[in-house]
């Protein structure tokens, strides 16, 4: 059953939703953005409908809702700890396809890898359901419709803002009494099915293709790029990698707590054993790394899917403009020259050059 | 709600054997089933937690043998016997000791890297019927390094055993790298055997090298890989190379998967 609402009827929708729920929605942070002058748009818990930020990509993903950036995990006191709460109330995201999406992909790593489930995901994600916001058009980075992320039926309401009125499309039995005196219309929310932005995913086929792919030279041009920064992944909606990290109470030595801490294999320490050892020293193994995280082999082990959903998000925080589309595409060229049997230069020919030099 | 795999439990401290100067071994009460080669979460809370190999195991307790070399493991040193050292596991697959039973074993191990050799070792040390011979070499890099000093005294009464220190020369040790000794053990004699190599990354690459030369074939091979890991359990992402997490599929290889993964 879908709707026609009014906002200030949509508020009273969601202070009545409010009783039960927390709702989370791209909200406007103003001069808080990264250069001066500019606003974020990151998901906060709102208010009312106007908080919404309907017409404009949001930066950051809304994983940290449920994923949050550091999230104690335990508290510990002289021998004992105790597990860290939280909130009775249920969850309600607005939410795009591509990041509705992508929280199957932090499903899948958070509840099936391993066959154990994470409780501390779990806990949250069970609260979790969806409002679909409805993209009228694809921004510029957006390549969801190659990464066949552009639609999704997993949501209980639908919406589309429509000037003073709000469409919504309840699908979930939940919420159908709240919007009983509405004015019913004809409404089910429309995907983008094409974006400016198209990725090619090379079909990597074998081991051998995958060793001629470790050592392409491509990857040497993120070594001067790419600052190790980790923005990249901080607002990926599929990035899921953390650290633990256990911190004491200065005011309070003999108590202190374990959290968890959202990390990045971007990052120059993220295989850094103690001692000093790391398995991937440079910024373009670790890009090299991502990519193929990304568009490889987490469809290799869990076989249903990319991990990357195609958000365009990496690319518009990169603060050295390192285009995550341009370089599947990019590596996409470069199996097919090694498919044809064109020669590509590789790392190792790439050093003797120097050498060389 | 499922139960919680980040829960560490409390453990006490048996007893605290030191190895070298930076090396302890910790014998700790558990009643955990292990296997060879598997590993635990260690912690100590307001400190941190790390992935430490089990190097013997026993009835009611496990030993965890560990280098002195960061925050949370320059904390574990000052503990005592009878204090509690944090754990939950056992984690990762294991050595396939059942294969290995009835054939020629060879370890080849180096450094920390003989920890989590050691419990298989002294298993078929105590049943050494089990097998048809075996054949470690141990390397360390100089005198003062050398670990687990009365097992290795034992188990040149059993095994055939080249012992090595990187430069310096004592009685009872050769000189130099463990993949230069590798030539002297008798593979075209063996019908049937394993390979067993344990160590530091660069040491496991050149040492697997050094047995395709000497006609080892790949599948005879086993490697356990260190990674670096926050979890255990397949989430933190830490210790995936390619598709595949260590800590889950790993962290024993057989060589045929150790030499496609790719950092």
């Amino acid at each position: 059953m879908s709707y026609c609402v009014s906002t200030k009827r949509m508020n009273e929708i969601l202070k009545a939703l409010q009783k039960d729920y927390k709702i989370y929605a791209p909200v406007r942070f103003e001069k808080r953005g990264r250069y001066s002058d500019t606003d974020l748009i990151r998901y906060a818990e709102i208010n009312s409908i106007e908080d919404v930020v309907y017409d404009e990509k949001s930066h950051f993903s809304p994983k940290e809702v449920i994923y949050p950036i550091t999230q104690a995990l335990f508290y510990f006191t002289e021998d004992e700890y105790r597990e860290s709460k939280v909130d009775d109330k249920k969850i309600l995201i607005f939410a795009r396809s591509c990041d509705i999406n992508g929280f199957r992909r932090l499903d899948t790593i958070f509840l099936k890898n391993g066959g154990t489930e994470d409780i501390y995901y779990k806990r949250l994600r069970e609260k979790v359901k969806f409002i679909l916001m409805e993209c009228k058009e694809s921004w510029d980075s957006c390549f969801c419709v190659s990464m066949g992320s552009n639609k999704t039926d997993n949501y209980s309401l639908a919406v589309r803002f429509d000037g003073d009125n709000i469409l919504v499309e309840v699908k979930d039995h939940e919420f159908i009494n709240l919007f009983a005196n509405e004015r019913e219309v004809e409404f089910t929310p429309e995907f983008v099915t094409s974006n400016l932005t198209k990725v090619n995913i090379p079909e990597i086929d074998s081991q051998e293709l995958l060793e001629k792919i470790y050592n392409l030279d491509m990857w040497e041009s993120y070594n001067s790029r790419c600052i190790s920064c980790g923005a990249c992944s901080a607002v990926c909606i599929t990035c899921s990698c953390f650290n633990t990290l256990d911190i004491i109470y200065s005011e309070n030595g003999r108590v202190g707590e374990r959290r968890r801490v959202q990390t990045s294999c971007m990052h120059e320490d993220f295989t850094t054993m103690a001692g000093g050892w790391s398995f991937r020293k440079t910024a373009g193994e670790r890009m090299r790394f991502r990519t193929l995280h990304k568009i490889y082999d987490y469809k290799l082990r869990f076989k249903e899917e990319h991990m990357c959903v195609g958000c365009g998000r990496c690319e518009e925080r990169c603060p050295k403009l390192i285009s995550f589309s341009s370089t599947i595409n990019r590596l996409y060229d470069e199996v097919e020259k090694l498919k044809k049997g064109e020669v590509s230069r590789t790392r190792e020919q790439a050093s003797s050059t120097e050498e060389g030099k | 709600m499922s139960e919680n795999i980040m829960l560490p439990h409390p453990h006490k401290i048996i007893d605290i054997i030191p190895e070298t100067e930076d090396v302890y071994t910790f014998r700790v009460e558990t009643s955990a089933k292990v296997k060879h080669g598997q590993f635990f979460q260690v912690s100590i809370p307001k400190i941190g937690e790390a992935p430490i190999s089990v190097s013997c195991m026993g009835e009611n307790w496990v030993e965890l043998t560990i280098r002195k070399v960061g925050k949370l493991t320059n904390e574990i040193f000052n503990l005592k016997p009878g204090d509690k050292l944090f754990m939950r596991g056992p984690y990762g697959n294991s050595f396939p000791i059942e294969e290995f039973k009835g054939k020629h074993l060879v370890v080849i191990a180096g450094g920390t890297g003989v920890a989590p050799v050691r419990s298989f070792l002294k298993y078929f040390y105590e049943n050494p019927d089990e097998i048809k011979s075996l054949h470690f070499i141990a390397g360390f890099r100089d005198e003062k390094n050398i670990l687990f000093r009365e097992d290795l005294k034992k188990f040149k009464t059993k095994f055939n055993t080249i012992y090595t220190l990187d430069r310096d020369k004592i009685e009872g040790f050769e000189v130099g790298l463990v993949t230069e000794h590798i030539k002297k053990i008798p593979f075209n004699s063996f019908e049937d055997y394993n390979v067993v190599i344990v160590g530091p990354h660069v040491m496991m690459h050149f040492a697997a090298l050094e047995c395709l030369k000497n006609g080892v074939t790949e599948e005879k091979i086993w490697v356990s890989f260190e990674r670096r890991m926050s979890c255990g359990v397949g989430k933190c992402g830490h210790c995936k190379i390619n598709e595949v997490y260590v800590c889950l599929e790993g962290p024993v290889f057989n060589y045929t998967k150790a030499k496609n993964l790719l950092d």
